[in-house]
């Protein structure tokens, strides 16, 4: 079996965001630029199955600027075969890189399709689901748990309140949730062996997807700043301010 | 023309987080329609036909949508979808799920977690984490969104006199189908909805601890009990009460943050909320930046002061 795993290049999670001052967007120009974690949770759960002997070949797509070879790069030093990067200089929206992934998929025969459930950037938690739609298959979202038994699969899904399993025919698209794994960390040697492994380079045109979308930002604001709190001695302190200046209890 | 709430319900009653997304939709406009797919939900059909401001409500009444599996529900709203410009569901677990299943099936881009209505076409929606807010214009024909339910007082469940209209829609993808689900029980009030949350964090250092510490607090306040991922990953509780980017988004007018640090993650989940109290014996612990009443203090003697004094 072929898993396709797809990652996005997104600023690290422990980077404190800017919002540039003419509300354009958030200030990227150097910041430290990293693997989307849930995707490297995806790219951790192919290399397990492919060490459970139920996947043969991880393949990982990236669509995004150039320097998202790097993350395509990572994912190889953390056991992943081989890479296909698809420049795209437009800001990539879901349903326009569920459109890419959906041709690579097919064009590759690949039997699992694993996603980060949300990339931290934009937050919109919508490609992997979108992907499953144009494919016409069947879906696990914000997978905990994913077991391969012949040509099903079965994922245990987060959802509020619980969990809940469900069984789906091969092939199928898995969004991860956090709790799915705990990715390892790329070896030295491996780093140096994923230089080795191929990297197909490819645009959107090769694809026949117009990356164009019918979503304008407008502007991007910070959130609303939080008046400063103030800090009190006592329980008896707190008990009277949430009952007489806050009214909340 | 109309525009589409899908229900958000468990077969029995609706959820509040409909009532939610109903609000957001009379912010875009007047004629609303709901529709309840499920099985044996002719209750929640309604129901929902007594919420204020509803005209119509669509019920889809068969097994196969019972789970409301994704690939099911998500071509019946794609079926019934030529008749609205909008079709709105709660952002949780379930309108995450299906909706941008039918944004791909109807070729059109969508929009998750709104926070905002600006007019018909623009919207508000946190990114990076709720770190900034974008304003987005959308020029589709048809406008999927999700609603951020916590940006949205609910209109009134009562009221309202919609005529239910039942359609024999069976749609089946037979490409999934449910094996079972494990509901951790909780006679407390849901998180998501709950007017006070409190929550714990790693320096409970145990499961236990939240037992008695943190439950008996919230059981005073009559709140709901929540975790940071911390909390969770250390299997103190289960994963469903964790509140973050990754978990629950809260938006209470009380949030007790007890022995909370506050990183990114977790603040993207609470701070929105309307008073924040922070307990924590750190002074320089982030989630004091947010806090509108810091206590530092030993959670272990604070907080059965507090429940003893509430």
């Amino acid at each position: 079996m072929k898993a396709l795993v797809a990652v996005k290049r997104v600023i690290d999670y422990n980077v404190k965001v800017r919002v540039k001052a003419d509300n354009s967007g958030v200030d990227l120009s150097n910041t430290k630029m990293s693997i989307n974690p849930f995707d490297e949770i995806a790219v951790e759960e192919a290399v397990r199955l492919k060490e459970a002997g139920v996947i043969d070949e991880i393949i990982v797509a990236s669509i995004g600027p150039k320097e998202s070879q790097e993350q395509i790069r990572a994912a190889l030093a953390l056991g992943a075969d081989r890479g296909i990067l698809v420049v795209s200089d437009e800001k990539p929206y879901p349903l326009q890189v569920a459109k890419i992934l959906k041709n690579i998929a097919e064009t590759e025969s690949t039997d699992i399709i694993l996603l980060g459930k949300q990339a931290i950037d934009d937050d919109n938690n919508q490609t992997g689901q979108m992907l499953a739609a144009l494919m016409g298959i069947g879906q696990g979202t914000f997978a905990s748990e994913v077991k391969v038994e012949g040509d099903k699969v079965n994922v245990t899904r987060e959802i509020d309140g619980g969990l809940q399993t469900v069984a789906l025919d091969l092939p199928a698209v898995i969004t991860t949730d956090l709790r799915l794994n705990e990715p390892r960390y790329a070896k030295l040697p491996n780093i140096m062996k994923a230089k080795k492994k191929p990297l197909d380079e490819k645009t959107p045109a090769d694809f026949g997807v117009d990356m164009a979308s019918k979503q304008e930002i407008i502007k991007v604001v910070p959130p609303a700043e939080r008046k400063a709190g103030i800090t009190v001695g006592s329980v008896d302190e707190l008990v009277d301010k949430l009952r007489n200046e806050a009214k909340v209890i | 023309m109309a525009i589409l709430v899908y229900a958000e319900h468990d077969n029995a009653s609706l959820k509040k987080a409909t009532l939610n997304t109903i609000a957001a939709a009379k912010q875009i406009g007047d004629d609303i329609h709901v529709l309840v797919a499920g099985s044996g939900a002719q209750a929640v059909a309604d129901e929902a036909a007594k919420a204020e401001g509803v005209t119509k409500v669509l019920l889809a009444d068969n097994a196969v949508y019972e789970h409301q599996l994704a690939g099911n529900v998500a071509l019946l709203v794609a079926d019934v979808a030529g008749d609205y410009s909008h079709i709105l569901a709660a952002a949780t677990t379930t309108g995450k799920n299906f909706m941008p299943r039918v944004a791909a099936l109807l070729d059109v881009s969508m929009l998750s977690e709104i926070s905002g209505v600006v007019d018909a076409q623009t919207f508000e929606r946190p990114i990076y984490a709720g770190n900034a807010t974008a304003t987005v214009k959308t020029s589709e024909d048809k406008v999927v969104l999700t609603v951020r339910t916590t940006a949205f007082d609910p209109v009134a469940s009562e009221g309202g006199s919609a005529t239910v209209e039942t359609i024999d829609n069976v749609q089946e993808t037979g490409k999934a189908s449910f094996v079972n689900e494990e509901m951790a029980k909780s006679d407390r009030p849901e998180l998501t909805s709950a007017g006070i949350v409190v929550s714990g964090g790693r320096a409970l250092a145990n499961g236990e601890n939240f037992t008695k510490y943190i439950e008996p607090l919230a059981d005073k306040l009559g709140a709901a009990v929540g975790a940071s991922r911390a909390a969770v990953d250390a299997g103190y509780v289960p994963n469903d009460m964790q509140v973050g980017q990754t978990g629950k988004i809260v938006a209470p007018q009380l949030y007790i943050a007890a022995g909370i640090s506050g990183a990114i993650q977790h603040l993207a989940g609470m701070k929105d909320s309307k008073v924040i109290v922070a307990i924590n014996n750190d002074p320089e612990a982030p989630i004091a930046s947010v806090a509108d009443y810091f206590l530092e203090a030993d959670l272990f003697e604070a907080l059965p002061e507090l429940t003893s004094k509430v």
